[in-house]
């Protein structure tokens, strides 16, 4: 049985693919090899960030390769990389503090708050309104609100201002991370207690054990519903 | 009653004490300031330029979030109100453009929301009769000048919301707290605005021409709206006094921190430690602050 195939056009050329593949997958049935612009496949690491139009429709829209199914008539680019401005810091030095966030990417007072990146985010995050956050100083906001962004750098490509969103998104989760997050005293206890020596006897007693014994155990282990 | 609200990034951040102290203030005068849910930076300025839309996408969207909210949108920072007011305002009278920027952000401004100061809230809505009964800690014997700044008055046309060379709201404010009120030239002169980053040296002359005037009519504090020019005032007086012979430091304030303080509400959240001429001495000795609660902080 022969699948039904669909026009598209890589870089503007016309190849005819089986339509129900991922834009990365009909790029590599048309016979390219893939040696940037690709990574996880799994929709997680922003290597495949898509630029397409369809036929007959003006209108933009932005998706990761390996995550969307092609559409007929398709005219399709792909970003691999976008050069945004990056600020060099060193976490150890620097305070969770708004003054840092803007001494550190002053540009970023310059956002218009005109929607571009929310409207190219293949993550559906709200880019603008995490900006917003990043003006207003809250480092926390813009950690919680950025958490998905995997930095395939549509965002920055799109903006007017030139801002490069994402790399103001891992300022404030490593601040957050570093300073903000509330530390977990039960971890502090259970290292105290790993040090005491709590558990070096049942260490000692798994690493004796044969193998057969230790998988028996493994596998008759309780586990919570 | 319930008033949907606008801090700004500005009272959001370094000036976090006026926005505590707007709050509590307003609060006890029976107005309810809703923040709203969600907001951007107003944009700072009002383009320059008419046809200059994408500048005109931020106060837009904040016009649209206080349009989920109701009718009207209340501000303190002098700068939030110029842009909004006059964004809300040229919306309002050109479909045309209202319409273009709607469908780039894919949003519906129906150009309804009427942006307010404080000041005309208390003004026209509570009137400064009523403040003045209001008044648990009246100021009497505090000669204070109302500085005014430019983008609270200007254009005229635009913002309406007093006389732009002979305003009265600040002053009359002052005089319902129980202030000697000190009118003086420089009160609606420019403290010199974001050259305070390009040419320091200009602001800080027109940022002192202000504050000897003030001086020189005999005020012992200014009162602003604006944290620019709460800033620009504050900041170096320093150098101020280095360069000129005789000067005298003024604590700047913020209105609503001197409502406040008149309304007899607690003014420990209200900032005055990041203040850079710290006013609580000076608050002390008039005794309208506590002796305890003010810690003697280190200069800056």
């Amino acid at each position: 049985m022969v699948e039904n195939t669909v026009p598209i056009y890589i870089m503007g050329k016309r190849y005819v693919v089986p339509e129900s593949l991922t834009v990365m997958k009909a790029i590599e049935y048309a016979g390219y090899r893939l040696v940037r612009g690709c990574g996880c496949r799994g929709g997680f690491c922003g290597a495949c960030a898509t630029v397409y139009r369809v036929e007959g429709d003006p209108r933009l829209h932005y998706a990761l390769a390996c995550q969307e199914v092609v559409h007929p008539g398709m005219y399709l680019v792909q970003i691999p990389f976008f050069p945004a401005a990056r600020a060099t810091y060193r976490v150890e030095d620097m305070q969770a503090t708004p003054g840092a966030l803007f001494r550190t990417y002053p540009k970023l007072l310059q956002c218009l708050g005109c929607g571009a990146c929310t409207k190219v985010c293949p993550q559906d995050l709200d880019v603008k309104d995490y900006m917003a956050s990043a003006m207003k100083g809250d480092i926390a906001a813009v950690a919680r609100a950025s958490f998905d962004c995997i930095n395939c750098g549509l965002c920055a490509a799109r903006c007017p201002t030139e801002q490069a969103q994402y790399r103001i998104a891992n300022l404030c989760q490593r601040l957050y991370g570093s300073y903000l997050a509330p530390r977990s005293e039960h971890l502090k206890v259970r290292v105290l207690e790993i040090e005491a020596g709590r558990f070096d006897d049942a260490l000692k007693e798994l690493r004796e054990l044969s193998e057969k014994e230790l998988r028996r155990r493994y596998n008759e282990r309780e586990v919570e519903e | 009653m319930r008033i949907p609200y606008f801090p700004g990034c500005t009272l959001s951040t370094k000036a976090q004490g006026c926005d505590v102290a707007t709050r509590a203030s307003s609060q006890a005068l029976g107005f309810e300031l809703e923040e709203l849910p969600e907001w951007n930076c107003c944009g700072a300025t009002f383009p320059l330029a008419t046809d200059n839309e994408l500048a005109l996408v931020g106060p837009t969207r904040v016009l649209i979030a206080a349009q989920e909210e109701g009718e009207r949108l209340v501000t303190l920072c002098s700068i939030c109100y110029n842009v909004l007011k006059r964004t809300a305002r040229f919306l309002e009278q050109n479909e045309e453009k209202r319409e273009r920027i709607n469908l780039f952000i894919e949003e519906g401004y129906t150009g309804q929301v009427q942006v307010l100061h404080l000041l005309e809230v208390l003004r026209d809505e509570l009137g400064f009769e009523a403040l003045r009964e209001r008044v648990a800690r009246r100021l009497e014997g505090l000669k204070v000048a109302p500085y005014y700044g430019c983008l609270l008055l200007r254009p005229e046309g635009e913002i309406g919301l007093d006389d732009a060379d002979e305003p009265a709201i600040l002053h009359d404010l002052l005089g319902s707290l129980g202030c000697e009120v000190v009118d003086f030239p420089h009160a609606t002169e420019c403290c010199g605005s974001y050259l305070t980053v390009s040419a320091a040296g200009a602001a800080e002359e027109m940022a002192y021409a202000i504050l000897d005037s003030a001086t020189r009519e005999g005020a012992e504090m200014l009162v602003t709206s604006c944290p620019l020019c709460q800033f620009n005032l504050d900041y170096r007086q320093d150098e101020m006094g280095k360069r000129h012979a005789g000067f005298t430091p003024l604590p700047v304030l913020y209105f609503t921190q001197l409502l406040g303080i008149a309304l007899g509400l607690d003014s420990t959240e209200y900032g005055f430690e990041e203040h850079y001429v710290d006013p609580r001495p000076f608050l002390e000795q008039k005794g309208l602050i506590a002796a305890e609660k003010s810690q003697a902080v280190p200069a800056r």
